[in-house]
């Protein structure tokens, strides 16, 4: 049984369609990353999946649990890191996942037994009487994480984790994301930063304007989307560079701002011609995720 | 979602979790928060009862003092239910964003609604209560009959609960409750019966306060206090509840608009 079939999902508000008929899968023990711009529709699609909205049209099943029919069920197994932190300001550390315990109706003791090991995961075993207001963001994070675990869910959504987080804190939140997987959790990711999704999840999909534009493992779209080298060219001439031999030489030629991308299957003869051109500095690589991502949906400011 | 949004009320045992969690909250201030709370309905109760009392013989039949007491039980309530529910409920629903982390667990939008409705009625209930106690302790209260008040006092905390809740699910920011004390909260303590009886307004304004939630608890509170057995009480009864019921749906209604969207 899959933890999460989404068919045909439907949201719309007023005029705009947000979720624009959607089918998704996510199997037993994977990690799934849902990317997308602002405003692509994954927090809506995240909404939808807990059952918290209604959908315009489509089904949700989640844990085999028809959503939101029996979405209060379904929740009793999921556990949920959303993109804003929403700890509770009133309590210390060991009170908010004590009192999150019980909205999962977990006895007293049932949740005191869980609390060492989950502030241990977290990190915080020191902080267990601190009061939220004195976390750094990443304890924060960690501590939701840690939270979003109380009920021992099998299947775990989290809404963009890492946002505004410093890298060192980035590092710690996927190392604990991988943690959970390695125990077997579901883990449905949504971010819209690719060394992310690269690094965790084993497939993933790209959302725009309500739409899936691509699915599959991270290495297959990138195969499949996007040709396998980079050379970015920076600097005031690369724009000319770019139209008397970049465009060329290379298969796609992009600029942005004062950056030139030339993707290409053999990058030797721009590389070639770069040396040889004195003031223009480049950098030569692999192609990423990224560059899929923006290929398929576009270099334009989403706000 | 239109036909959702007003739905009849889903409860399940759960929305005592949301009660519990509030209360658990409020133990941890209670001294300063109950002192905080009796404090400004003291001062009134006090300062008019005895100095205005002074200069007065009787009033309602009964010393100013007493006359004010039963009012002062009424308004603390309606006090208390309104700061609860408005700012306490408006910073645990909009600000930290509390509700959304509860109806992340299996705990739905009208457990949370529910739950804030009682919790804020019992809260205000304790104000109502102390209120009582010290008048009773001052010899302000003739019989056993003032037990009735407690009754009396939890239904009034639900309905200005409610009313209350009206206004969080509406509003962008805590300065829009200011419309509220001033337009509603300051005006029902002045017209209906707390300071001075009823019938000293002009007729018209007597009807009107008969349309007001406040007026139906003095009325009563105060006979209770003073040993009578008050007139019309399914009809005060029945405005208080109607009050309740009515305002906790309007309420939750425009939550789930405000938040299930």
């Amino acid at each position: 049984m899959n933890h999460l079939r989404v068919s045909g999902l439907r949201k719309r508000y007023g005029e705009q369609e947000v979720v624009a008929g959607i089918d998704l899968e996510l199997r037993p023990g994977e990690c799934f990353g849902l990317l997308g711009p602002n405003g692509a529709g994954k927090t809506t699609t995240l909404r939808l999946c807990l059952g918290l909205i209604d959908p315009d049209g489509g089904e949700i099943e989640v844990l085999g649990l028809p959503v939101p029919a029996r979405a209060r069920e379904a929740r009793r197994r999921t556990g949920v890191v959303p993109q804003a932190d929403n700890l509770d300001p009133d309590f210390t550390v060991e009170e908010n996942l004590l009192v999150y315990g019980r909205y999962f109706g977990l006895r007293q003791a049932e949740a005191r037994a869980r609390i060492p090991a989950l502030l241990e995961f977290a990190g915080l075993s020191a902080r267990a009487a601190s009061r939220i207001q004195t976390l750094s963001g990443g304890m924060k994070r960690r501590l939701t994480l840690a939270r979003a675990l109380i009920n021992d869910p099998d299947l775990i959504f989290l809404d963009e984790p890492t946002t505004g987080l410093d890298p060192q804190a980035r590092h710690l939140i996927w190392e604990r994301l991988r943690q959970l997987l390695n125990q077997g959790k579901t883990v449905f990711l949504t971010t819209h930063f690719m060394d992310e999704a690269e690094r965790l999840a084993h497939r993933l999909a790209i959302m725009d304007r309500g739409r899936i534009i691509a699915h599959g493992a991270p290495r297959e779209l990138i195969a499949k989307h996007i040709e396998p080298q980079v050379v970015e060219v920076y600097g005031d001439g690369a724009g000319r560079w770019a139209r008397e031999f970049g465009q060329a030489h290379s298969e796609r030629c992009e600029q942005t701002g004062e950056t030139i991308f030339c993707y290409t299957h053999d990058a030797d003869s721009l590389v070639h011609h770069l040396d040889q051109r004195s003031g223009l500095r480049y950098l030569h690589r692999p192609a990423n995720l990224e560059d899929v991502f923006l290929k398929l949906t576009g270099r334009e400011l989403r706000d | 979602m239109t036909a959702k949004a007003y739905a009849v009320p889903a409860f399940s045992p759960r929305l005592l979790h949301v009660w519990r969690r509030n209360s658990l909250v409020w133990r941890k201030l209670a001294i300063p928060s109950m002192l905080g709370n009796l404090a400004d309905p003291m001062l009134y109760m006090l300062g008019l009862g005895y100095g205005l009392g002074a200069m007065l013989s009787e009033v309602g039949g009964m010393p100013y003092i007493a006359f004010l007491a039963a009012g002062t039980v009424c308004s603390s309530t309606m006090m208390s239910a309104s700061f609860e529910v408005m700012y306490s409920g408006f910073s645990r629903m909009h600000v930290q964003k509390t509700w959304e982390a509860i109806m992340n667990a299996p705990v739905t939008l009208d457990d949370v609604v529910l739950g804030e409705v009682v919790w804020a009625a019992s809260k205000s209930f304790l104000s109502g209560m102390a209120v009582l106690a010290v008048a009773s302790a001052l010899g302000l209260v003739q019989s056993a009959l003032a037990l009735w008040v407690i009754p009396v006092v939890f239904v009034t905390g639900l309905a200005f609960a409610g009313m209350g809740l009206i206004m969080t699910a509406f509003s962008p920011s805590y300065d829009f409750f200011m419309y509220y004390f001033t337009l509603v909260v300051t005006p029902m303590m002045l017209v209906c019966g707390v300071f001075f009886p009823v019938s000293q307004l002009p007729a018209p304004f007597q009807v009107a306060t008969q349309a007001l939630p406040l007026t139906h608890a003095v009325e009563l509170a105060r006979p209770l206090m003073n040993g009578a057995v008050p007139g019309d009480i399914a009809l005060h009864l029945a405005v208080l509840a109607a009050y309740a019921v009515a305002s906790f749906y309007i309420a939750l209604v425009l939550t789930r608009r405000r938040l299930l969207k």
